[in-house]
C-alpha cells in the first residue's frame, strides 16, 4: 500500500457543494405537503401544570393539529437513558430522563409543553399564542450548593434529594501521600462551560409514506444509527422501516449527540399521524434552552507534593450541575475526574464527585465534555503549588510528566468507556519543551517581561498540559465498494459535522485502491446506506470509523489482487495496484481497471464460488479495547488594559500529539477551531442564569460567540506518538484545541496583572473584564 | 385578520422573480423557500451571525433583517451566483478550498459575500482590516484563522484578474 | 423567530408616512433600516399592527448645510453613507471614532440615524453624540413640525419625546469648532457590541490655550444618554493638565448611575467610564495640539 495522500493536506472533497450553496442542510429539505411545527415551551424554570387549553389555537386558520402530553397516549414515556453509568463500585446513580411533553410538571425554561402544526412556521408560532397555560409555580433549583440542602426544593419529586449521582474513584493511599507531603495547596475552584451554539442549529424532518410504511428522517444528529433504532422501537416499527439521515450538518460540538430529544419524538409521530411530511427548524432563541448545555462544576481540590515538586497526591471533591435530567449518564463529571490526572504521576488520587438536578437546561458534553474543568484545577493547582515551593511553572510541570517508558500507563480508575483508564502511548517532555521553545519562554521571562513592565504594559505568560481521552469504543464500521465506473463508494455509520470525513477516510481508501481521493465517494450518516454504528463523539471519527475505512479498503484490495491475478493468471506478489487500475509489474500495457474487476466480480452468468462474494466491496468493523490517549501543551502570551482589563492575545502555541495524522490541514483546523471554542469559554460566553432558572442573555448578542477579531493567529507544531491500540495509529483531535485554554488564561492573566504579589487567585472560568475589576478590587481594598 | 400580500419583482443573481408574498415574510425565507436559493443560511434571525449574508446590489445585508417586499425591485445577490456559469469557482471560493477556511460550511455562504463585497471595495486590505471586515459572521468551526488567509489570498487572486 | 402579521404600506411622501402614523398611532412603526426593529420584530418583542415603510424617501437621505457651522443630516441617512463621507466625518469628527463601533459593515449598509436616535437605545452611540455636540432634532407630524434638543429628545429608556404622530426628521449638528478637539471612545466586550461605557468628548480651548469649553456625553451607563457637562466644568478657564482631567473623570463617576447588566457590574462601568473620560479628553485635547 501506498502512502502518497496518507498524511498529506489533501485539499476538501466536501468543499464544493459547501463553497456554492449546494449542499443539503436539514432545513434545504422541502417535500410536498410539508407541514411546520413549533413548539410551546415552559417560560418558568419549575412548576407544577395544572392545566392546558389548546383549543383556540386548533381554531386558528392554517393550523392543522395541536398535541399535549395526553395526546400522545402510550407513545409517552420517558425517554431511555442515553449513556449507561461505567460500573463503579459504591455508586450511586438516580436516573431521570426527559420526557417528549412536560406532563405534570416543568423542570426548566423551554421544556416543551405543547406542539403545533401549521401550514407554515409563521402561522404554528401565531398559534403558540392562543394556547392558555395554567402553571403553579415551584421555587426553582438553580444552584448546586444550594440545591443539596434538605430545605432545597426537589427537581425530582421522587428522589429524597436533587442528587444526581454520587461517585468516588482512588488510586493509591492519599492520606500517606498528604502526612508525607512538604506542602498541601488546596483551593476552591469553580468552572463554568457553555454552550456549543453550533451557526446551524438542530432540526428534524419526518416523512411517513403510508403506502410503503417507510419512514424517512431527516435530523441534525450525530448519531443516525442510534436515533434509527430507538425511534423505531417508540414507533413500533421495524428498524428497516425507519431510514435516518443526518445531511450536512452545520456543526454539532457534542449536544447534536444528545437524544431523545423531544422534537425528534414528536415529528416522527406527527407525520404519522398526520401522514404528511412535517419540519421543525429550531430557532435561535429555542436553540438556547432546547439544545443541551454544558455548565459549572464546584471543586475543593488539594495537591500535596514533595521539597522539589514532585506531586504526592491529589484530592478533590467536587459538586456538577446535571441540569433537569440526567440522560447522558456520567460521562461529563467522570471526564473531569479522569482528567485531571493529566500527563502527570499522581501516586495517588482521591476523587468523589456528586452530580446535582437542577431546574435548568440538560447537560452533555460539549467539546471538552467535562475534561475542561479537570484540567483547570489540576493546572491551577501546579501554578499554586510552583510559587509556594518557588519552582518554576513549567519546570514543576516538567518534573512531574509521565516517563517515557512508562507506557502504557495504568491510572487504575475507571474512565467513562467503562475500561480502566490507561494512558496507551505518549513522550510528554518534547512537547513541553517544543511549546516553551515555540513561545520562548525563557526569553519572555527574562527579558521581554521586564521591558514590557518597565513600559507599564501588563504582559504575561501561561502555559499548561492536558491529556486527553480519545478515540473511545465501542466500534464503527465502513463499507468500501468499487462500482463498476472505477469509483469507490464508501459508506460508514457516523454523522459528520465539518470534521472532513469526506476527505480523510477517502485518503485512507485512496491509499490502499490506488485511487485519487476525490474519486472516493464518503457517505456518512444515512442508515439506508450503512446498518450499524454509534456516532461521531469524544474525539473519536477518525479513529474509529478511520481504522474501519482501512480495513475495509484494505480487504477490497485482497479482493482486487485476487480478481486480477486469477483474469492474468500470475501470482498476487506481481501485480501492482495504481492508477484506478491492477497491471502486472513490468508490463504497464497489461493492466485491468478496478472498475472492470468490479463488474467482473458480479457476473451475470456462471456461478459464484463458495467461500467468496460477489462484488468487488467489504464491510469491516473496528472496535479498539480503550481509548487512545492524545496530549498535548498550549501556551499564550497576553496583554491587559490595567485600568479597563480589556485583554489582547499576543501569541498563542499550541503543540499537540495525536498519534499519526491522517490530514494536517484537517488536524490543524481542528485545533484552531477547538482554541476558539477555549477563549469563548475562558473569557467571554457566560451562561447568565438568575435566581428563578431564567436565561438572562439567550441571543447571539448577548452570549458572546469570539468573533474574527477576538481569537488570536495560532501557531501549531506536533509530534507523533503513534497509538498501539489501532492499527492506523491515530489519536483523536477534535477536543485538544479546546482543554486546557481556561488553565492558560488564568495563568497569563495572573501573571500579566503580576497578581500573585497582590495575593489575588483566578479560580474561575470563564473571567471577563468586569470580573477581573471586581477580584482584583475586592482583594485591594 | 387576512394575511398581507404584496406582488413583488426582484433580481436574484441576474434572473428575474415575480412573486406573491405575505408582508411578513424574512428576505432570508423568501430567497431559500420561496425561490429555492438555500445557499443563503439562516442562523439566528436576529442580525447577529452573519450566515444569511447576502448583497443588495453591491453591498452585504443581513437577509434576515430585512422583508422580501422590501426587496420590490432591487437587484439580489447570492452564494448560488459567485461561481461562472461553466462552474468556475469564483476567487474567493477558490481561496476558501485552497485554506481550509470552511469547515461544516454553515456559516460559508454569507462569509463569502462579505468577502466579494469588502475586496471589491478594498483590493488590498491588511490583515487587521480582514479580521475587522469578517467581525460581523460568526464560524464556530474555523477559528478564523483559515478565513482570514483565504481573505488575504482571495484579495490576491482579484487584484491579479483585474489587472 | 418569525415575525407575527402586520399590514406593510410603502410610503410615497413624507405626508402620507405622517398621514399613516396619525392614523395608526402607536400601533404602527415606521420602518427604516429595521435593523432594530425587525430583530424585536422577530422575538415577537415588537408587534406592531402597521409598519409604514419609509424607505422610499429620499428627501430624508441627505445632508446639506443650512447654515454656516452647521450640519443637518436626514434620518435616512444610513450609517455606511456617513461613514463614506469625507466632508461630513471630517466637520464632525466624533462620528469617524464612533461609527466602526456601530454593529458591523452589514448592519451599517442598513441601519439609519434617525431609526438609531428614535430607537433610544442607551448603550447605542450617537445618541450620546447628539447629546454631547448639542444637536437640534427636527420632529415633524401630518400637524406640523417642531424642534427639540437633543438633550429633550431622550426621555428614558427606549423612549424619546417623539409622540405617537411623529416622526425624526432631521438632525442638526454644530461643525466642529476652531480650536476644538473631539473623541469618541468605548468599552464593549467584542468589536461592534453594545457599549458597556462609551464617552463623547468635545475640548475647546480659547486664544491663551486655556480651556474655553468640554462637551461630554456618555453611553451606556443610564437610562438615556447621560450629559456629563457639568463634571467637566472645573476645567473651563484652565490649562488642561492631568490633575484636572483626573478631576473630571472622578466627577463622572459621581455623576453616573450605571445599573450593570449580564456583560459587567454597575461598579465596574462606572470605574471604565470614568477611564473613558480620561482618555477621550485627553485624546481630544492632544487633537487639538496636533491641528495647531
Amino acid at each position: 500500500m501506498s502512502t502518497r495522500f496518507f498524511g498529506a493536506p489533501v485539499k476538501r472533497n466536501e468543499d464544493r457543494k459547501l463553497l456554492t450553496g449546494q449542499a443539503l442542510f436539514i432545513d434545504d429539505v422541502e417535500l410536498p405537503g410539508m407541514l411546520h411545527v413549533a413548539f410551546l415551551r415552559s417560560q418558568v424554570a419549575h412548576a407544577r401544570l395544572k392545566h392546558i387549553d389548546v383549543s383556540r389555537a386548533r381554531k386558528r386558520p392554517g393550523v392543522v393539529a395541536v398535541y399535549v402530553a395526553e395526546d400522545y397516549g402510550d407513545y409517552w414515556q420517558p425517554c431511555p437513558l442515553l449513556v449507561q453509568p461505567p460500573p463503579i463500585p459504591g455508586s450511586t446513580f438516580n436516573p431521570r430522563t426527559q420526557v417528549p411533553l412536560a406532563r405534570d410538571k416543568v423542570r426548566y425554561v423551554g421544556e416543551p409543553l405543547a406542539v403545533v402544526v401549521a401550514e407554515s412556521r409563521y402561522l404554528a408560532e401565531d398559534a403558540l399564542d392562543d394556547i392558555d397555560v395554567e402553571l403553579e409555580s415551584l421555587s426553582a433549583v438553580v444552584d448546586i450548593e444550594r440545591a443539596l440542602k434538605s430545605s432545597s426544593a426537589r427537581v425530582h419529586d421522587d428522589l429524597g434529594s436533587n442528587i444526581a449521582a454520587h461517585v468516588h474513584q482512588m488510586k493509591g493511599d492519599y492520606r500517606k501521600a498528604a502526612a508525607n507531603a512538604q506542602i498541601i495547596v488546596k483551593r476552591r475552584f469553580r468552572y463554568e462551560h457553555g454552550i456549543s451554539s453550533p451557526i446551524e442549529t438542530r432540526g428534524v424532518v419526518a416523512h411517513w409514506n403510508a403506502r410503503g410504511q417507510q419512514m424517512t428522517i431527516w435530523d441534525t444528529t450525530q448519531a443516525p444509527v442510534f436515533i434509527r433504532n430507538g425511534l423505531a422501537a417508540m414507533l413500533g416499527l421495524g428498524e428497516r422501516q425507519v431510514r435516518v439521515i443526518a445531511p450536512f450538518v452545520g456543526g454539532g460540538f457534542g449536544p447534536k449527540i444528545m437524544m431523545f430529544y423531544p422534537e425528534e419524538v414528536a415529528l416522527p409521530w406527527i407525520s404519522m399521524r398526520l401522514n404528511r411530511p412535517v419540519k421543525w427548524i429550531e430557532d435561535r432563541l429555542e436553540h438556547f434552552v432546547a439544545t443541551t448545555h454544558e455548565r459549572g462544576q464546584i471543586h475543593d481540590a488539594e495537591i500535596a507534593l514533595a521539597a522539589d515538586g514532585r506531586i504526592l497526591g491529589v484530592k478533590d471533591v467536587f459538586l456538577h450541575d446535571t441540569g433537569a435530567y440526567n440522560t447522558y449518564g456520567l460521562t461529563v463529571p467522570i471526564n473531569s475526574q479522569c482528567t485531571m490526572l493529566g500527563p502527570y504521576v499522581i501516586p495517588a488520587y482521591d476523587s468523589t464527585f456528586t452530580a446535582v438536578f437542577t431546574n435548568l437546561p440538560i447537560v452533555t458534553p460539549y467539546r471538552g465534555a467535562g475534561r475542561q474543568h479537570g484540567v483547570f484545577v489540576i493546572e491551577r493547582l501546579l501554578d499554586l503549588a510552583a510559587r509556594e515551593l518557588d519552582i518554576d511553572r513549567a519546570e514543576i510541570r516538567r518534573r512531574n510528566l509521565i516517563p517515557p517508558d512508562a507506557f502504557p500507563y495504568n491510572n487504575e480508575i475507571i474512565f467513562q468507556d467503562f475500561a480502566p483508564l490507561s494512558y496507551d502511548s505518549g513522550n510528554y517532555e518534547p512537547v513541553l519543551a517544543k511549546a516553551l521553545d515555540a513561545i520562548g519562554y525563557q526569553r519572555f521571562l527574562k527579558e521581554e517581561q521586564p521591558k514590557f513592565r518597565e513600559e507599564g504594559r501588563c504582559v504575561g505568560i501561561g502555559i499548561a498540559c492536558y491529556v486527553e481521552g480519545t478515540g473511545i469504543g465501542p466500534y464503527e464500521g465502513a463499507k468500501v465498494q468499487v462500482q463498476a465506473n472505477g469509483k469507490v463508494n464508501v459508506a460508514t455509520g457516523i454523522g459528520t459535522q465539518g470534521q472532513g470525513h469526506f476527505t480523510s477516510f477517502a485518503q485512507i481508501v485512496a491509499d490502499q485502491l490506488g485511487i485519487d481521493p476525490s474519486d472516493v465517494d464518503i457517505v456518512t450518516g444515512d442508515t439506508d446506506q450503512f446498518y450499524w454504528g454509534a456516532g461521531t463523539f469524544a474525539s473519536r471519527g477518525a479513529v474509529v470509523a478511520g481504522n474501519a475505512v482501512n480495513e475495509a479498503s484494505a480487504a477490497v484490495r485482497r479482493k482486487a489482487l485476487k480478481l486480477a491475478s486469477d483474469a492474468f493468471e500470475c501470482a498476487e506478489e506481481d501485480l501492482v495496484l495504481a492508477d484506478g487500475k491492477v497491471s502486472i509489474a513490468g508490463i504497464p500495457g497489461k493492466f485491468i481497471r478496478l472498475g472492470e474487476l468490479a463488474q467482473r466480480a458480479n457476473p451475470m452468468r456462471g456461478a459464484v464460488r463458495p467461500g467468496t462474494e460477489p462484488g468487488l466491496e467489504s464491510t469491516q468493523y473496528f472496535g479498539p479495547p480503550s481509548g487512545a490517549t492524545a496530549n498535548g501543551v498550549h501556551a499564550a502570551i497576553v496583554e491587559i488594559d490595567p485600568l479597563t482589563f480589556e485583554l489582547k492575545v499576543l501569541r498563542y502555541v499550541v503543540v499537540h500529539d495525536c498519534g499519526t495524522v491522517i490530514n494536517p490541514m484537517i488536524l490543524e483546523g481542528q485545533i484552531h477551531g477547538g482554541v476558539a471554542q477555549g477563549i469563548g469559554n475562558a473569557f467571554f460566553e457566560k451562561l447568565a442564569f438568575d435566581d428563578q432558572g431564567q436565561l438572562l442573555n439567550a441571543s447571539l448578542a448577548d452570549y458572546l460567540l469570539p468573533t474574527a477579531l477576538d481569537v488570536p493567529r495560532m501557531e501549531l507544531d506536533h509530534t507523533v506518538t503513534p497509538s498501539p491500540l489501532n492499527p492506523l495509529g491515530i489519536k483523536g483531535a477534535g477536543e485538544a484545541g479546546a482543554i486546557p485554554v481556561g488553565a492558560v488564561f488564568a495563568q497569563a492573566i495572573e501573571d500579566a496583572l503580576q497578581l500573585t504579589s497582590r495575593k489575588i487567585e483566578l479560580l474561575e472560568i470563564p473571567l471577563s473584564p468586569s470580573r477581573l475589576f471586581e477580584l482584583t478590587r475586592q482583594e485591594g481594598t | 385578520m387576512q394575511p398581507d400580500q404584496h406582488e413583488i419583482e426582484l433580481t436574484v443573481n441576474g434572473t428575474r422573480y415575480r412573486r406573491t408574498v405575505e408582508s411578513r415574510m424574512l428576505l432570508s425565507d423568501f430567497l431559500r423557500h420561496e425561490l429555492g436559493l438555500a445557499g443563503t443560511h439562516v442562523g439566528c434571525e436576529h442580525g447577529v451571525c452573519g450566515a444569511c449574508t447576502i448583497l443588495l446590489e453591491s453591498d452585504p445585508v443581513r437577509s434576515c433583517l430585512m422583508l422580501a417586499v422590501q426587496a420590490n425591485g432591487r437587484a439580489l445577490a447570492t452564494v448560488e451566483g459567485l461561481a461562472s456559469a461553466d462552474g468556475e469557482l469564483h476567487p474567493v471560493q477558490q481561496a476558501m478550498h485552497a485554506h481550509h477556511g470552511l469547515q461544516c460550511g454553515y456559516c460559508t455562504p454569507g462569509i463569502l459575500m462579505t468577502m466579494t463585497a469588502y475586496l471589491t471595495e478594498h483590493p488590498s486590505p491588511s490583515e487587521d482590516e480582514v479580521r475587522e471586515a469578517l467581525s460581523g459572521n460568526l464560524c464556530r468551526c474555523t477559528g478564523y484563522q483559515n478565513i482570514v488567509d483565504a481573505m488575504m489570498d482571495a484579495a490576491a487572486r482579484m487584484r491579479e484578474e483585474a489587472s | 423567530m418569525k415575525p407575527a402579521p402586520f399590514k406593510y404600506v410603502l410610503a410615497s411622501s413624507l405626508d402620507h408616512a405622517l398621514a399613516l402614523k396619525a392614523e395608526h398611532g402607536d400601533e404602527a412603526r415606521f420602518l427604516a433600516g429595521g435593523q432594530s426593529l425587525i430583530p424585536a420584530m422577530n422575538f415577537r418583542l415588537a408587534r406592531p399592527s402597521v409598519l409604514i415603510d419609509i424607505n422610499g424617501l429620499t428627501s430624508l437621505a441627505g445632508i446639506d448645510r443650512p447654515e454656516a457651522g452647521q450640519v443637518r443630516v436626514g434620518a435616512l441617512m444610513r450609517y455606511r453613507a456617513l461613514e463614506r463621507d469625507g466632508e461630513f466625518l471630517r466637520s464632525c469628527p466624533l462620528f469617524a471614532d464612533a461609527l466602526p463601533h456601530i454593529a458591523h459593515p452589514q448592519i451599517r449598509n442598513r441601519g439609519t440615524i434617525g431609526g438609531n436616535l428614535s430607537h433610544a437605545d442607551p448603550a447605542s452611540e450617537l445618541p450620546a453624540l447628539a447629546v454631547a455636540m448639542q444637536a437640534k432634532m427636527r420632529i415633524r407630524s401630518a400637524a406640523g413640525g417642531r424642534t427639540v434638543a437633543a438633550s429633550d429628545f431622550f426621555a428614558g429608556l427606549l423612549t424619546t419625546d417623539l409622540a405617537s404622530d411623529e416622526m425624526l426628521v432631521d438632525i442638526t449638528y454644530p461643525v466642529l469648532a476652531p480650536r476644538s478637539g473631539a473623541c469618541f471612545m468605548e468599552v464593549a466586550r467584542r468589536r461592534g457590541d453594545f457599549a458597556i461605557a462609551g464617552v463623547a468628548a468635545v475640548v475647546t480651548l480659547d486664544e491663551e490655550r486655556r480651556c474655553a469649553s468640554v462637551r461630554l456625553a456618555l453611553c451606556g451607563v443610564g437610562e438615556t444618554p447621560v450629559d456629563a457637562g457639568a463634571a467637566a466644568l472645573p476645567m473651563v478657564g484652565s490649562r488642561v493638565t492631568g490633575e484636572s482631567i483626573d478631576a473630571v473623570a472622578a466627577g463622572v463617576r459621581e455623576l453616573i448611575a450605571p445599573s450593570g447588566n449580564v456583560h459587567a457590574s454597575a461598579d465596574y462601568q462606572r470605574h471604565v467610564a470614568g477611564e473613558l473620560v480620561r482618555r477621550a479628553i485627553r485624546t481630544a485635547h492632544q487633537r487639538i495640539s496636533h491641528a495647531a
